[in-house]
């Protein structure tokens, strides 16, 4: 059969398979899916294309990041279940899928079709694709977990970071008349569908490269010199497992997710608004003494240092522990933003070093999350809890954009405003971060009531069943 | 059972050598376009 190669038998490594060929298939999966933080690049074009609002066009990239939400935490069980390499394998025909459909709808003026293909079919290959490695690599790595769950995660930072200046040099190739390097050039519709087009192929192909790659670890399999015992030397790292269905019954499960939340709360407060922000902190007058080109500048600093932080802070996590990591996100975080409100204004170079440490944080706290809820609720379903604790990112999404925005709002309009004005939303974010503090402080381990007698690893008990159903 | 009581990895050093390249390469590339974009930002 064609997709026989996505059969559980064919998942399952061969003796002396090398588990560092799981990192780059897992960066093959998020490098791609990372492609929805550079959907700026064509927001004009569409807007002239389809003669619509900033809003109509900016709906696409909402509705992808809720399916993203919703797909990870109805879809974690399946994903545990039939493992990674089916997972990856329908990410990418569902966010290939997306492009495809979206390009369809861009050629034929049918703005909903965008919504439906780039909105949900890609929304749904983000959330499958985004959780989809991350058990494996656990499992991979039980001596370095935040390296590896760290390594993947980077990579959805640095998505953007590829198709940003890809996007813009593919639609000047299609598109002799659009130049990107000239402010106000706008390149046409035509050409924003054949980047859908180039985009849906290329990426189906990187992801084919995570789905070829990616194996399960044999049953009992452990990496040369690793001694599980060692693991469980700190206090909430257990050696029991629980259930999905069961975590979201427990009160360090709602802790958690308050601690994401608010640590995602607080730094998309700052990636949405960077642009306009550093301007308006930096202003006299009407005008600023940071021009538009270096707030773009700005802009991709930021998004080096929400990948690069994702990389480091969760690897650092396997040496201090989970809960001090997030302890550093937030309290550390917490005299950051009331820096950045009180003394951020007085030179340029504070407010990039501040902002960048905050982003750093953000990307972080998204990386080292898989990791900790390992440490709490062990391996078994670990990707579907990961899933479902995905959800306050989406609440997240909408929380802090709402909160600066009215803040801002309050204070006056756009290019008129100055750093005094930005200082009720930061301390609001001070206090989002204190609530999440205060939620770090209040994890401990699971109750022995939650804990699954027998259950050790989602995948090879689906297979298990599988063999005894076939053999009645 | 480990990787060292199979033989160690080292029949797959030119698969993690093109695997690594394969995602390697164009992360480079955003890093490198990123960091042109931010030189303005130091008065660059």
């Amino acid at each position: 059969m064609a997709l026989s190669f996505l059969d559980r038998e064919h998942t399952i490594a061969e003796p002396g398979y090398s588990r560092w060929l799981i990192p780059p298939a897992a960066l093959a999966i998020h490098l791609s899916i990372g492609q929805v933080y550079a959907t700026s690049v064509y927001k004009l074009p569409l807007v002239q294309h389809f003669g619509a609002s900033l809003t109509a066009i900016g709906v696409i990239f909402s509705l992808a990041i809720v399916m993203l939400g919703v797909a990870a935490a109805v879809m974690g069980t399946w994903v545990d279940r039939v493992g990674p390499r089916k997972a990856m394998f329908t990410a990418a025909c569902f966010w290939a899928a997306g492009f495809l459909i979206g390009a369809l709808g861009i050629s034929t003026s049918q703005l909903w079709l965008l919504y439906i293909g780039y909105g949900v079919f890609g929304g749904i290959g983000l959330g499958i694709g985004y959780i989809s490695p991350v058990s494996t690599l656990i499992k991979w790595f039980p001596d370095r977990p935040g390296l590896a769950t760290g390594m993947a995660i980077m990579g959805f930072g640095g998505g953007a970071l590829i198709a940003s200046p890809l996007s813009r040099q593919l639609l000047s190739f299609y598109d002799s008349a659009y130049d990107p390097s000239v402010v106000g050039s706008v390149a046409g519709g035509a050409a924003v569908a054949k980047l859908f087009v180039t985009l849906g192929i290329v990426y189906f192909l990187v992801m084919m490269l995570g789905v070829f790659n990616v194996r399960v670890p044999a049953p009992g399999w452990s990496p040369p010199g690793f001694d599980a015992s060692t693991v469980k030397t700190r206090s909430l790292v257990t050696t029991e497992n629980v259930s999905a269905a069961n975590a979201v019954k427990t009160p360090q499960f709602w802790l958690l997710w308050t601690v994401l939340f608010c640590n995602v709360t607080a730094g998309i407060g700052i990636l949405e608004q960077a642009s306009p922000m550093i301007q308006d902190f930096f202003r006299n007058g009407t005008s600023s003494t940071v021009a538009a080109t270096a707030a773009a500048g700005f802009v991709g600093l930021l998004s080096i240092f929400n990948m690069t932080g994702r990389f480091v802070w969760s690897s650092t996590s396997d040496y201090i522990g989970r809960k001090p990591m997030y302890m550093v996100y937030l309290g550390v975080g917490i005299v950051l933003y009331a820096l950045l409100a009180t003394v951020g204004s007085s030179a340029t170079a504070l407010f990039v070093l501040l902002a960048a440490v905050i982003i750093s944080f953000y990307g972080g706290g998204f990386a080292t999350v898989p990791a900790y809820l390992r440490d709490i609720f062990g391996t078994f379903q670990v990707g579907a809890i990961h899933g479902r604790l995905l959800t306050a990112w989406s609440a997240a999404g909408v929380a802090g954009p709402l909160i600066i925005n009215g803040f801002l709002d309050a204070r006056g309009k756009p290019g008129e405003l100055v750093a005094a004005d930005y200082r009720p939303a930061l301390f609001t974010m001070v206090g989002v971060l204190a609530v999440g503090f205060v939620a770090n402080l209040l994890i401990k381990p699971v109750s022995e009531r939650f804990h699954e007698h027998g259950h050790t690893d989602a995948f090879a008990e689906a297979g298990d069943d599988t063999t005894s159903r076939s053999s009645r | 059972m480990t990787d060292s009581q199979h033989g160690g990895t080292s029949s797959y050093t030119p698969r993690l050598v093109a695997s690594w390249l394969i995602v390697g390469i164009p992360l480079a590339y955003g890093i490198f376009q990123t960091i042109r974009n931010i030189i303005p930002l130091f008065g660059g």
